[in-house]
């Protein structure tokens, strides 16, 4: 789950992280009105929606004073932001952040991921920030600092200040860099984080450390015991079906083609994508309707799926473990009586119940092409869309 | 023998209790699985499906003699269960929870790495079908009617598509010796690699079906092990040739983050290792067919 920058900031504040003083506007009036209130001559004034290169889309800009703060804010306010990180679609900008502005000596990386080599916590920093990880990944792996810490033993000391002197630090600001590692990782810790991003974090021309953007997001998984974490979703940003889709626990993710997909289990799932692929086809979505699906189950992943109006041909493919076949094959029948389905329907079953489940669907009477293969049933439904 | 599970090996249910864990005792009970206790903490001294219910797994291993226990717990417990039972002194745990916390696996990990290497706990999953040796016995939640009794391993991280595999070896008249889900969280018990070790050393296993898919390392080191040091023929397959980068297909660790992670370079990895890549997941069957004929011939 993807936060804000301004909630980002907030709670690494909270954990010990200087940040730039700043104000969340809901209005333009909103927004100038903090830029009164933090003073100074200049404000960074950045749309918050859930992506990076917000700068690059024209999200951010530097302003000179009140009116121009206003006038920008209200521009930001409906638009749809387009980033290399958003599709084509791009996110809507509902909330606006207006921070004092300062002056930068430097700008560094910083970033704090699941590492799934070591199976552990691992820090990753780099004294040229801006781009993106990625681009420092591809164009200079070689000034990447790299450093992994075992969650059960925490951050040592000497392991943060052995990173701040491997990013270059001055002596002087060694010890800033500690703090801000330190707090990075008890927040990533404390909060089960999967990422925490600085970038760029900054040394002013002062000397001090002040993160300028902040990035965070958080284990799904652990949402049932960090409720301070769970309440800060913000649903505007997310794909209105797929998180419907998540509220009544099938993971689904929109696509671009037009074969609607209906399958248990992630691998089988990307399976059959594939093999629509090369069957000459494109799959609408991923959908993983989970396992011990109902019937109910199945009649609100068959809404969700054609919930998209791309969709022409509906592939249902179960192998069934822990599903039924029989709870599948009444939920199919079930949806397609309800929903009053229009386009052809492909089903393959196999597994538990699969004599049953295709009893129901014989002797429903309903117009279902039934396959018995993977391979059959990719082709009959791209020859069903054809058709 | 079959790796990790038998006829003979003393199984506890960890979650008996529960409908989810009740339904799947129940079948592995049915198909020969050696099921000698159940572990719900609170529900010592009931019995489920006629095995008597403990309150902690430490009196299953002491009053039942279990030696291997299937975890069907709820996924804010289940860190904590899969931990009770390596303390206990349960050898093999396989874990079929989806939803555990990626820190809470951190710290099973580094749990289970406390015990000395001739008493440590094998841990299979999270988030996994489990494991079958058909014929013998399985621990999990596939349907056993799918798989022949044979010479060919099979581990995947997708139970689904594991199914798919067997299926298609069937259809070909191609058993399996045993198969092993090791699930699609990002932090798993064990790998591809540690499950490739025990088919290179198991005597009824001729070959190998490993099905990967997008995301993580795994694919990566168990294609430099096969190179390095099987000598048995491994046939592989990578679901999410079609997924787009950085979207979480399904399964949490079915994302792609870093380079070499995607489906397509996988592939690149797995044939430079030697490894004979099913062109799509319906050829899976007819590839391991293909290769034990190969095999056969030389």
């Amino acid at each position: 789950m993807d936060i804000h920058e301004y909630q980002a900031k907030e709670i690494l504040a909270r954990f010990g992280v200087p940040v730039p003083r700043g104000g969340l506007a809901y209005s333009p009036e909103q927004a100038a009105f903090h830029a009164r209130e933090l003073g100074g001559k200049a404000w960074v004034v950045k749309a918050q929606i859930h992506s990076g290169g917000r700068g690059e889309a024209g999200g951010v800009k530097l302003c000179r004073d009140e009116h121009e703060v206003r006038d920008y804010a209200a521009s930001l306010f409906g638009r749809t932001l387009v980033t290399k990180q958003t599709g084509a679609q791009g996110k809507c900008v509902y909330r606006v952040y207006v921070e004092e502005a300062g002056d930068i000596a430097q700008e560094m990386y910083l970033g704090f991921v699941l590492d799934r080599k070591s199976e552990r916590i691992m820090i990753v920093g780099c004294a040229e920030g801006g781009m993106s990880i990625e681009e420092l990944a591809e164009e200079k792996p070689e000034a990447l600092v790299r450093m992994i810490v075992d969650p059960a033993v925490g951050l040592a000391e000497f392991q943060a200040r052995e990173f701040a002197f491997e990013m270059g630090l001055a002596p002087g600001q060694v010890a800033k860099m500690c703090t801000v590692l330190r707090a990075c990782y008890r927040a990533y810790r404390d909060l089960d984080a999967t990422m925490v991003e600085i970038n760029p974090l900054v040394i002013t021309g002062t000397g001090d450390l002040v993160a300028l953007d902040a990035k965070m997001s958080f284990d799904t998984n652990a949402l049932f015991r960090r409720p301070q974490v769970a309440e800060l979703r913000d649903k505007s940003q997310e794909d209105a079906r797929e998180s419907a889709a998540g509220d009544s626990g099938l993971a689904y993710v929109g696509l671009d083609g037009d074969i609607g997909c209906m399958i248990n289990g992630a691998g089988l799932a990307m399976a059959t994508m594939d093999m629509i692929k090369l069957a000459g086809g494109a799959p609408a979505n991923f959908l993983d309707i989970g396992g011990g699906a109902s019937p109910e189950r199945v009649v609100r992943a068959f809404r969700t799926v054609l919930g998209d109006a791309g969709v022409k041909v509906m592939l249902v493919n179960i192998f069934a473990g822990i599903n039924r076949c029989d709870w599948v094959a009444e939920g199919v029948v079930r949806a397609m009586r309800e929903v009053e389905v229009k386009l052809p329907v492909v089903v393959r079953l196999a597994g538990t119940n699969v004599e049953e489940g295709k009893r129901i669907l014989e002797t429903s009477g309903l117009p279902i092409i039934t396959a018995d293969t993977l391979a059959d049933a990719a082709q009959k439904a791209v020859a069903a869309r054809a058709a | 023998m079959a790796i990790l599970v038998t006829g003979e090996t003393r199984v506890v249910v960890q979650g008996i209790s529960g409908r989810i864990g009740q339904f799947h005792a129940a079948d592995m009970i049915r198909h020969g699985t050696n099921v000698v206790a159940g572990v719900t903490p609170g529900r010592g001294g009931e019995t489920v499906l006629d095995r008597p219910v403990f309150n902690t797994v430490r009196q299953a291993v002491r009053e039942a003699g279990a030696e291997a226990s299937l975890v069907f717990v709820p996924p804010p417990f289940a860190a904590d269960a899969i931990m009770e039972a390596a303390d206990a002194g349960i050898r093999t745990v396989v874990c079929v929870t989806d939803g555990i916390p990626a820190q809470d696996m951190m710290k099973v990990k580094r749990f289970l790495r406390r015990y000395p290497s001739g008493r440590r706990t094998r841990l299979i999953g999270p988030n996994c079908a489990g494991i079958i040796s058909p014929g013998k016995g399985f621990m999990g939640i596939m349907p056993p009617h799918i798989y022949t009794s044979g010479r060919v391993g099979i581990v995947g991280r997708s139970g689904t598509l594991g199914y798919e595999a067997a299926s298609q070896m069937k259809a070909l008249e191609i058993g399996v010796s045993t198969s092993v889900g090791i699930g699609g969280d990002p932090i798993n018990g064990s790998s591809f690699r540690d499950i490739l070790e025990l088919f290179e050393a198991d005597p009824e296993t001729d070959a190998v079906m490993m099905i990967g898919e997008i995301g993580g390392p795994q694919e990566a080191d168990a294609a430099a092990f096969v190179r390095d040091h099987m000598t048995k023929p491994v046939v592989a397959y990578v679901a999410g040739l079609s997924a787009p980068k950085g979207r979480k297909m399904g399964h949490a660790g079915a994302i792609i983050s870093a380079f070499g992670e995607s489906a397509q370079e996988k592939v690149v990895i797995l044939e430079a290792a030697g490894i004979t890549v099913a062109p799509h997941p319906s050829a899976m069957g007819a590839t391991v067919a293909e290769v034990l004929k190969r095999r056969q011939a030389a």
